[in-house]
């Protein structure tokens, strides 16, 4: 399309407001944190009274790279990664193969119940499954008792499985529903021509279909990543009923605990930045591995 | 739930064209894949049920067999729910929807328009811009939740209504959602003859080209819908005052003080449960809309 002077005027109000907002509500505040992440505040004597303003360059990062506690966070995030993704991706891919096949029933009925849970607030899905945790409240537990199982969700062993389940199920339907919409783009002729050369269905699942969606699975690789590394309302509500989830245990929770119990807003602001960079760096890292297997 | 990932033996539905031999019956895989679904609907959909009949119970009754009805209590549980801390579940509300139908309504058209700007018009660095987008889903959303309490607070603007309603309504996903749909709704052509009849580009997007763009509209303000509805952290971060809290930071309050009052125990649960309502709603009609968006998409 030729671009004409008069395009630009138009282009440009077209774009003005959302580029605002996103000025104002994410480069902007970064670029504040990245600022504040430079200073400390040294209290001298109690209360508000004298605090002074310095300097620090790098400190707090090193403060908060210092610390076992934030270190322990990834080595949470890293834990909590390798036993979700796999689960969470991979069961979301069968199901949307499922019903995606010519065999499948009640097409709407399945999306919509699988996806439920991700209509439920993130907080009250972490409330629910507490009190599907506890011993005593819980029918699940009881269950499990009368089969004769003691699994103790609320065990410090259990405590990352207990949010990997909690996870697992706000977005596993929310998975499904992306990845059979990608699977519905898929021209039917496509599909139908493997079916007339012979192909069953579970070989056009895994041969036509399944690459057809690679990028809509790299896709939920890259958010189910980003999503992991800012784990924080699960373990929040858990933490005070699990022994293992101190208020740390995740580096999102460690930067809300050094902003709102030790009231250090420099090393919130670094850790919080470091959180960012993580974040972006492994998206690269993802999108890197997802484009080299060949185009999407 | 190891159920759903064991992969039920599939057959093919042995097409006319094909003369390969049949290695199952058909109403075996078709009840295999079958049960495979409602096993994995079974546990989705437990956890809901047992919110909606624990909502039922009086606090007495929630401890000890949790699917067994007891006496109906429900009613009651509205009522202490309607009645409890001074109203102030209604406000929770009132305010939840204030800010996710307005927030998306908002934020969802700003993306809409700057999806349409980069799919129909040219300009030097444009792909570059783009690409900044991108950059902008890539960025953790808790993550900035602190720097923009950090700078709410130097701005002073903590605490109020507009710390929470901004910070929403940029969505870089709807932009680039909104740059595909504006790429497979919106014909060239329907550009070209616009501006051979004379009008002007503003006057074609908001007359001709945002009818076209509905579908997508909608699917991006659905999709933000429930994200704001479900926003905790900056919520939580930015307002101390509770009569500008959102249900999730309410319920979340209440939460927090249940091992002290366990009479706030049936509230959280049929708190919980009334919340859940808008956001299956939107999820229906997003489900309606893909409908009608694909045939749409199909003219031509």
């Amino acid at each position: 399309m030729s671009v004409q002077k008069s395009h630009r005027g138009a282009a440009t109000l077209l774009m003005a407001p959302f580029f605002a907002l996103f000025l104002g509500t994410l480069v902007v505040p970064i670029g504040y944190a990245a600022y504040l992440s430079l200073f400390t505040e040294r209290s001298s004597g109690l209360g508000f009274g004298g605090t002074e303003t310095l300097f620090t360059g790098l400190g707090n990062y090193l403060h908060a790279l210092g610390d076992p506690a934030f270190r322990a966070g990834f080595g949470v995030i890293a834990g909590y990664v390798l036993g979700y993704i796999p689960v969470m991706v991979g069961g979301a891919l069968v199901l949307a193969l499922l019903l995606d096949s010519t065999l499948a029933r009640a097409k709407r009925f399945f999306q919509l119940t699988l996806y439920l849970p991700h209509a439920v607030p993130g907080i009250i899905a972490a409330i629910i499954w507490l009190y599907l945790y506890t011993p005593g409240l819980s029918p699940v537990v009881a269950a499990l008792r009368e089969g004769g199982l003691t699994w103790n969700f609320l065990s410090s062993d259990h405590a990352l499985s207990s949010v990997i389940n909690i996870s697992l199920w706000e977005w596993v339907g929310y998975n499904v529903v992306i990845f059979y919409a990608a699977l519905q783009a898929i021209p039917r002729e496509v599909v139908e021509a493997a079916s007339v050369d012979g192909a069953g269905e579970l070989r056009t699942a895994l041969s036509i279909k399944l690459p057809m969606i690679r990028a809509a699975v790299v896709m939920t690789v890259l958010f189910t990543v980003i999503g992991a590394l800012q784990l924080f309302t699960e373990p929040m509500i858990l933490n005070g009923a699990n022994p293992a989830v101190n208020t740390t245990w995740t580096p999102n929770m460690y930067a809300y605990d050094a902003a709102f119990r030790r009231g250090d807003y420099g090393v919130a602001a670094a850790s919080s930045i470091l959180l960012a960079l993580v974040a972006a760096l492994l998206s690269f890292v993802v999108t890197r591995i997802g484009n080299r297997k060949g185009a999407a | 739930m190891t159920a759903t990932m064991t992969k039920p033996p599939v057959t093919r539905p042995a097409p006319a064209a094909s003369r390969a031999p049949r290695r199952k019956p058909m109403w075996a895989s078709k009840i295999a894949v079958n049960t495979a679904l409602v096993l994995a609907t079974a546990y989705t959909v437990l956890p809901l049920t047992w919110l909606l009949v624990a909502s039922t119970k009086s606090l007495g009754d929630l401890s000890g067999n949790a699917f067994t009805l007891t006496e109906f209590h429900f009613f009651e549980n509205l009522g202490d729910l309607a009645s409890a801390d001074g109203g102030v579940y209604l406000r929770w509300y009132l305010n939840s929807l204030l800010y996710a139908v307005g927030g998306a309504g908002l934020g969802a058209f700003c993306s809409v328009a700057c999806g349409y700007a980069f799919d129909k018009f040219s300009f030097k660095g444009k792909e570059k811009l783009f690409g900044v987008v991108l950059l902008g889903v890539l960025v953790p959303t808790t993550a900035l939740a602190l720097p923009l309490y950090l700078l709410a607070s130097e701005l002073g603007v903590v605490n109020t209504f507009w710390a929470v309603f901004v910070p929403v309504l940029v969505n870089p996903f709807g932009v680039y959602l909104a740059r595909i749909f504006s790429a497979s709704y919106v014909p060239g052509e329907v550009l070209e003859a616009a501006r051979v009849d004379g009008a002007g580009e503003l006057t074609t997007f908001w007359s001709i080209s945002l009818k076209m763009l509905m579908p997508g509209f909608v699917t991006i303000f659905l999709f933000q819908f429930t994200g704001i509805w479900n926003n905790f952290f900056l919520p939580l971060v930015m307002l101390s005052d509770r009569e500008l809290y959102p249900l999730s930071l309410g319920l979340y309050s209440w939460h927090t003080v249940v091992t002290a009052e366990p009479e706030y125990y049936p509230l959280t649960i049929t708190g919980a449960l009334l919340a859940v309502v808008p956001v299956v709603i939107a999820f229906l009609s997003l489900q309606r809309h893909w409908k009608a968006g694909m045939t749409s998409g199909a003219v031509k």
